[in-house]
C-alpha cells in the first residue's frame, strides 16, 4: 500500500506551524498506523532531515501518550480505538491522510504532533486523590463494594488522560476526563467523604488551565478511546449540584 | 569490594519486623533537611516519592515521560498477587514465599522473598483504600484469579488493566504530595549520569528533553525506579521508551549490574506479523486461567483449528505438566512452546505459533463472562491480528518480557553504592532466575511504599552529608561527559538509523541469548555484539542537533547504552554454566529437557563490576537456604 500523508509541522510552541506533504510506500495492511509513520521517519532521518515529532510509547493502548489528529479525528476513525492501535488495513490504497496535533487552547504544541498535557496533571493535584497516607489503609474486605458498583467506577477509571475529549471537543471542555476521574472516586465509599472538596478543586483548577464549559455537545464520548459515557458528566453534575445545597455552598 | 548482603539474623517471619525496629528513624525536624532525588514514577518510583514526601522529606521525582501516569507500569494487565487467602484455599505468607523461591529457581535471597510476600497483604489494602477499583464478587468481597507457578488463587485484579488502575493510585498519591508541595515533580528529564563524590551518591545529571538542557541535580540519597531492559532485545512487550540508561549509567559510575543474564520470556505474545514490528503484544498470563495451549499432533496438518478434533490435537503442556497444567511457570511454557515449533508442529504462516483456545470455558462460562475476564485483551487481540478470539483460537508465541536481573543491592535495597538505592524491576532482588506472574506489581510496591520507607533511614541516620557547590569537579565532568556524548553522536554522520541498528543488536540478542544458549552461541554473540557497537560509533546517522526536542539524539543514547549491556548480558549467560528459571543453557538440562542446576557451583548471585575498558569483573554473593531445601523444580 502507499498513502499521501499531510502532517502538521511546527518547530516549537512560538513558532507558527504548517502542513507539510510526504508519500509513503511500502506498507503493509498489518502495520499500524505508528508504524507507518516510523518508516516515514526512517526515511528522513537517513535523508538528513528531522523526523515528525510524535509521542508514543506503549503502542498497546494504554499509556495515552499517542496524540493525533487522523482527518479531523482525534485517534483517528476506528471507535474505541487509540491511534497506537489503528491499523493500516482500515485505511484504503492512495489515500490520501492528513495528521494534526491534539489542538486546544490548554494544550499548547511542544513540537510538531507534540502537545503539552501537563494541565491534566494539575487537575488532579488539585483534587483527584482519596487523602489516605501509607499504611493507614485497613484489610480490603472490611468494606464491601457491590459488583455493580465496582464495575461501573472501573468503566469511569479505565481513562487513559489522553486528552481526545479535549481535542474533540469545540468548547475544549475537560469535563469528561474529570467526571470520569471523580466518579469513579465518589462511587466508592473511600472516595465519597471528600466528594464536595474534590469537585471543587478539580473545578477551579480547571477553569484556571483554560478549558471551556461543556454544553452537551458529546463528541468527547464519541472519540474517547475508552469509550467512557457522557453520562458520567451528568453524574458529577448532579453529585456537584447535590452535595453543594446540602453544604449550603 | 565484598558483598553484604545485610541480611539480619534470626528466624524467617521475624527478620523484617526486628530489622524494622532496630532502624532508628530520622527525626521528624530534620527529615525535611534531607533531599531525595528519585528517578522513575512507575510503581515502585512514584510509591517512593509518594510516601517519602508524606514522611516529610524533601523529595524530588524525574521521568522523561510528560506525566507521572504514563509509566510503563500502566501496560501491566493481568494482576498483582497477594498471600490473603481470602478464597480460603490454603493459602499464606510461607506459601507465596514457597512458590517464588521455587518460581525463581532457587536463586534468589530467601528473607527478601518472604519480606516480599509478608508486605502482599498490605498493597491490597492501601490500593483499595486509594480506591483502585478491583475486580469484586456479587457479595462485595474481592474477586481473585490463579496466575502461573501457582496452586491456590492468590492474584487480585483490575480487568485486564491491573497495572494501570495500581499506577493511577499511585499517581493519585503522588499528586496528593505534589499538590502539598512536599515533592516536586520534573517531567519530560532524561537522567544521563550518576553524580557520586567522595564514594557516595550524591546527584544526577539530566538532559531536558524538550529543550535539550543538560542540567544536575544534588541531593542526600539518589533513587533508581527506572524499571527492565528487556528492550535489548528490540522487540519486546515493554513500552518503546524503556530503557537500560539509568542503570547502566549507574553501574559504570561503580553500582555492581547482578545476573544481567536473568531475562524473561513470556510465553503468550501476539506473534511478529513483519519486518516493521516495533514491538510485541503480550497476552496476559491470566488468559491461561482459562484458555488451553494447543498444537496439532500431526505436523502436515491442514485443517483450520477448529475442525481438528481434540484426539488429534497435542495440549502440551497439560500432557507434560499434569498438575499445573496451563499454569506453568513461565520459563517452562515458553520453552515447551519453542520445542513444540521446533519439533515443526507450530501453526500460522510462519509455523512459529501455538494455539491459545477459549473454546471449552466459552461453553462452560458463556460469552458474558470471559468478555467481562478478559473482554480489552480479546479486543486487543482483534484489532491487531483482525481474528475475533471469541470465533477461534488465538495464536501466541513467547517474546522478551522482564528482567529478574537489575542493579545489585543489599536487604536495604541499597546498592553498594553509599546512598544509591534502587527499586522495582530496576533492581534484581526477589525474582531469582524466573518471575511468577503478578509478582512484578507487588515487587514495586512493596519496595516503594513499604521497604524504602523505613531502610532509607539506614543511611540517613548517618547524618547529612556535607553541602555540595554545583561546579564540582565531578559534576562538571559528568556533565561534560554527557555533552561529549551527545556531541560525538551528532558528528558521526553515518548511514544507519538508531533505531536500524537497534533492530540488528535485538536479533543477535533474540538468536544467541534467547530462550536457548550454548557456549557457541554466547561467544559469538559477544563477537557480533562487538562488532556491531563498532558500527554504531562508526555509522551512526544522527539528524537536527540537541537545542530542541529532538527523539532521534534520544534514541540514539539509549542504543549505546544497550550495545554495552547486551554484551554483559551475554558475558553473564556464558559464566553461569548450569541452567536455571529463564537462563537454559542447552548443554545442561535433564532428558526431558526441563533445565539443570548446578547448585554446588551456581548458588550465588553474580554481581558485576564495571572495570573501564577492560573485562568486566565477576563478584559472588552466595545464597544461603536455611529455612527451604533445594529441590528440583518439578509441576508435573
Ligand atoms: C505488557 C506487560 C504486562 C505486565 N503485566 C504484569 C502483571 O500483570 N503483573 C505483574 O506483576 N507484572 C506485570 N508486568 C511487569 C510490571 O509491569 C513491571 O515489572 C513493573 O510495572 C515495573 O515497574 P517499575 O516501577 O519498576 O518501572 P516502570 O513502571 O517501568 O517505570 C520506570 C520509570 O522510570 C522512568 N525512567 C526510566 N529511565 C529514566 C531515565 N533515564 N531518566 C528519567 N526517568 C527514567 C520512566 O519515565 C518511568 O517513570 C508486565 C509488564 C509488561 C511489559
Ligand atoms: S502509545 Fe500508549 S496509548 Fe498509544
Amino acid at each position: 500500500m502507499k498513502v499521501k500523508l499531510h502532517v502538521w509541522r511546527q518547530k516549537d510552541k512560538s513558532t507558527p506551524g504548517h502542513l507539510v506533504d510526504y508519500d509513503v510506500d511500502g506498507i503493509e495492511p498489518d502495520m499500524s498506523f505508528l508504524e507507518m509513520l516510523d518508516i516515514l521517519n526512517e526515511s528522513l532521518i537517513l535523508k538528513g532531515e528531522d523526523p515528525v515529532a510524535f509521542e508514543y510509547d506503549c503502542r498497546e493502548g494504554i499509556c495515552g501518550c499517542c496524540s493525533l489528529t487522523v482527518n479531523g479525528i482525534p485517534h483517528g476513525h476506528q471507535k474505541g480505538t487509540t491511534i497506537c492501535q489503528l491499523f493500516m488495513r482500515k485505511f484504503s490504497d492512495g489515500e490520501d491522510i492528513t495528521i494534526e496535533p491534539f489542538r486546544a487552547k490548554s494544550f499548547p504544541v511542544i513540537r510538531d504532533l507534540i502537545v503539552d498535557r501537563s494541565a491534566f496533571d494539575r487537575i488532579i493535584q488539585a483534587g483527584g486523590f482519596i487523602t489516605v497516607g501509607t499504611g493507614m489503609a485497613q484489610d480490603a474486605n472490611s468494606i464491601l463494594i457491590p459488583k455493580k458498583i465496582a464495575d461501573l467506577a472501573m468503566d469511569a477509571a479505565q481513562c487513559i488522560g489522553c486528552g481526545a475529549c479535549v481535542a474533540a471537543c469545540p468548547n475544549s471542555s475537560a469535563m469528561l476526563f474529570l467526571s470520569a476521574k471523580s466518579s469513579q472516586l465518589n462511587l466508592l465509599p473511600q472516595g465519597k467523604p471528600e466528594k464536595l472538596k474534590r469537585a471543587r478543586a478539580m473545578i477551579a483548577q480547571m477553569e484556571k488551565e483554560g478549558f471551556g464549559s461543556c454544553s452537551n455537545h458529546y463528541e468527547c464520548e464519541a472519540v474517547c478511546p475508552k469509550e467512557i459515557s457522557v453520562q458520567f458528566i451528568a453524574k458529577f453534575n448532579r453529585d456537584y449540584l447535590a452535595a453543594s445545597i446540602k453544604e449550603g455552598a | 569490594m565484598s558483598l553484604e548482603s545485610k541480611i539480619p539474623a534470626g528466624p524467617l517471619e521475624q527478620k523484617w519486623q526486628k530489622h524494622k525496629d532496630n532502624l532508628k528513624p530520622v527525626s521528624p525536624a530534620n527529615k525535611r533537611k534531607f533531599k531525595i532525588l528519585i528517578v522513575g514514577t512507575g510503581l515502585a518510583g512514584g510509591s517512593a516519592a509518594a510516601t517519602l514526601g508524606e514522611l516529610g522529606f524533601d523529595v524530588e521525582v524525574f521521568t522523561y515521560h510528560d506525566s507521572a501516569r504514563r509509566a510503563h507500569s500502566v501496560a501491566a494487565q493481568g494482576g498483582i498477587n497477594a498471600a490473603k487467602n481470602y478464597q480460603n484455599d490454603g493459602d499464606s505468607v510461607w506459601r507465596l514465599f514457597i512458590d517464588t523461591i521455587k518460581g525463581g529457581d532457587y536463586r534468589s535471597r530467601e528473607a527478601n522473598t518472604y519480606r516480599l510476600a509478608e508486605l502482599s497483604s498490605n498493597i491490597i489494602d492501601q490500593a483499595t483504600a486509594q480506591g483502585v477499583p478491583f475486580a469484586r464478587e456479587y457479595g462485595g468481597y474481592l474477586d481473585n484469579r490463579s496466575f502461573g507457578g501457582a496452586l491456590v488463587s492468590r492474584t487480585f485484579y483490575a480487568r485486564g488493566q491491573t497495572g494501570q488502575q495500581l499506577l493511577l493510585g499511585v499517581y493519585s498519591a503522588l499528586s496528593r504530595q505534589v499538590g502539598a508541595g512536599s515533592v516536586k515533580i520534573h517531567t519530560h528529564k532524561d537522567m544521563l549520569d550518576l553524580v557520586v563524590i567522595d564514594g557516595t551518591a550524591r546527584g544526577i545529571v539530566v538532559r531536558d528533553l524538550v529543550n535539550g538542557k543538560i542540567e544536575t541535580f544534588i541531593g542526600d540519597a539518589v533513587i533508581l525506579a527506572t524499571g527492565g531492559y528487556a528492550n535489548v532485545f528490540f522487540l519486546s512487550t515493554n513500552a518503546l521508551h524503556s530503557n537500560a540508561t539509568a542503570i547502566w549509567r549507574a553501574h559504570k559510575k561503580g553500582a555492581y549490574f547482578a545476573n544481567p543474564c536473568f531475562t524473561q520470556i513470556h510465553p503468550t505474545c501476539i506473534p511478529a506479523s513483519g519486518d516493521h514490528q516495533s514491538k510485541l503484544t503480550l497476552m496476559s498470563e491470566s488468559l491461561r486461567n482459562d484458555g488451553r495451549m494447543w498444537v496439532p499432533k500431526n505436523p502436515d496438518e491442514k485443517r483450520p483449528p477448529e475442525q481438528i478434533p481434540n484426539e488429534d490435537r497435542d495440549y502440551f503442556l497439560e500432557r507434560m505438566y499434569p498438575s499445573y497444567g496451563n499454569l506453568s511457570p513461565r520459563d517452562i511454557a515458553s520453552r515447551a512452546v519453542k520445542r513444540m515449533c521446533d519439533e515443526g508442529k507450530g501453526v500460522g504462516k510462519s509455523r512459529q505459533a501455538v494455539y491459545l483456545d477459549f473454546t471449552d470455558a466459552l461453553g462452560r462460562l458463556g460469552k458474558t463472562v470471559i468478555a467481562d475476564r478478559y473482554g480489552n485483551l480479546f479486543d486487543m487481540y482483534d484489532r491487531i491480528v483482525d481474528e475475533n478470539p471469541y470465533n477461534g483460537p488465538m495464536m501466541i508465541y513467547p517474546a522478551p518480557h522482564y528482567t529478574m536481573g537489575g542493579l545489585w543491592v543489599d536487604y536495604n535495597l541499597m546498592s553498594n553504592i553509599p546512598g544509591l538505592f534502587v527499586l522495582g524491576e530496576a533492581n534484581f532482588s526477589d525474582h531469582g532466575a524466573n518471575r511468577l506472574g503478578a509478582s512484578a506489581l507487588m515487587q514495586g510496591l512493596a519496595d516503594g511504599y513499604f521497604v524504602i520507607p523505613y531502610t532509607i533511614n539506614s543511611y540517613l541516620v548517618k547524618g547529612k552529608p556535607a553541602a555540595i557547590p554545583l561546579d564540582h569537579p565531578e559534576i562538571k565532568k559528568a556533565e561534560n561527559d554527557v555533552q561529549n556524548r551527545i556531541n560525538k553522536l551528532l558528528s558521526i554522520n553515518g548511514n544507519e538509523t538508531p533505531t536500524g541498528l537497534h533492530r540488528k543488536l535485538g536479533k543477535i540478542m533474540w538468536d544467541n541469548v534467547g530462550m536457548g544458549r550454548n557456549e557457541q552461541g554466547l561467544k559469538n554473540a559477544i563477537n557480533q555484539i562487538q562488532a556491531i557497537r563498532d558500527e554504531f560509533w562508526h555509522n551512526l546517522k544522527v539528524v537536527g542537533n540537541d537545542s530542541y526536542m529532538n527523539p532521534v539524539i534520544e534514541k540514539a543514547l539509549r542504543v549505546a547504552d544497550f550495545m554495552e549491556l547486551g554484551e554483559l548480558i551475554a558475558r553473564d549467560a556464558l559464566e553461569r554454566d548450569e541452567s536455571c528459571g529463564a537462563h537454559f543453557r542447552e548443554e545442561h538440562q535433564t532428558p526431558e529437557g526441563e533445565a539443570l542446576r548446578d547448585d554446588e557451583h551456581f548458588a550465588h548471585v553474580a554481581a558485576w563490576e564495571y572495570n573501564q575498558d577492560k573485562e568486566p569483573i565477576r563478584h559472588k554473593e552466595e545464597l544461603n537456604f536455611e529455612f527451604v531445601e533445594f529441590a528440583t523444580r518439578s509441576y508435573k
